[in-house]
């Protein structure tokens, strides 16, 4: 099984666990298995439209995984999956 | 700049007196930049006390003047390093050179549910104001106290 690590911002969604085993095969799969288990966090991850949120980004160890398949990146058992929140804003 | 809506405080956020010295230098050293870093600190009964201060790189490409953004790697090692010192990580500041310390649009839609904001106004390099904001379940800023602390 993969580990996702749930960062501080979404831990009141999962129980204040900063660390979850998923089943899933790629990351999508693992997400949804997250947001299946835990409802409250699923809009923050996946928009209206189904797709990952744009201020979220997703590693697989050190990779993001824009840089590799997206949210169709597969997954082994030993992959760490880390949501990491886009800190982004200002005055305009 | 568009406004959001901005809803008036519920809950409290401690600040050491050192702290806040020390982000309103920031601010005002990197005005006319906007500055950014991490709040750590602990939670109690929905109040919270920012212990550390930690400034962070604004990687923003193009206007600083008007925006920040936080390296993704940057804020995986805030993640850590709350986690190694026992803290957690409460939040984000960030300055708003000449401008109110007030979150704008685009401070609300990129805003982290559960995250405090500080957010420091210096107005041609002097310093303004400080001012602290949390999401609320619908997505809105509510301010939070500041409450200033005289430990470090």
């Amino acid at each position: 099984m993969a580990t996702i690590i749930i960062p501080t911002p979404l831990r009141k969604f999962t129980d204040r666990r900063n660390r979850l085993s998923v089943n899933g095969n790629t990351v999508r799969e693992a997400i949804e298995e997250l947001a299946f288990n835990y409802p409250d966090v699923r809009k923050h991850l996946i928009d209206d439209h189904g797709k990952l949120r744009t201020f979220v980004n997703i590693f697989v160890s050190d990779d993001d995984i824009r840089n590799l398949k997206n949210e169709y990146t597969p997954l082994c058992s030993e992959d760490v999956i880390s949501i990491i929140p886009a800190i982004a804003g200002g005055m305009e | 700049m568009r406004k959001s809506t901005v809803i008036f405080f519920k809950s409290m956020l401690f600040l050491s007196s050192a702290a806040k010295n020390k982000i309103i230098s920031e601010a005002i050293l990197s005005s006319p930049d906007e500055c950014c870093g991490f709040l750590f600190g602990r939670e109690y009964n929905e109040h919270r006390t920012i212990t550390e201060v930690c400034p962070v790189a604004n990687a923003k490409e193009g206007d600083k003047k008007r925006k920040y953004e936080i390296f993704p790697v940057d804020y995986l090692k805030a993640e850590k390093y709350a986690e190694t010192n026992g803290l957690d990580l409460l939040g984000i500041y960030h300055s708003h050179p000449n401008h109110p310390s007030v979150p704008s649009e685009h401070d609300r839609v990129a805003a982290q549910p559960y995250c405090s904001y500080i957010i420091i106004s210096v107005t041609d390099g002097a310093f303004n104001t400080i001012q602290s904001w949390r999401l609320n379940e619908d997505f809105q800023f509510e301010e939070e106290t500041i409450a200033i602390t005289e430990t470090q």
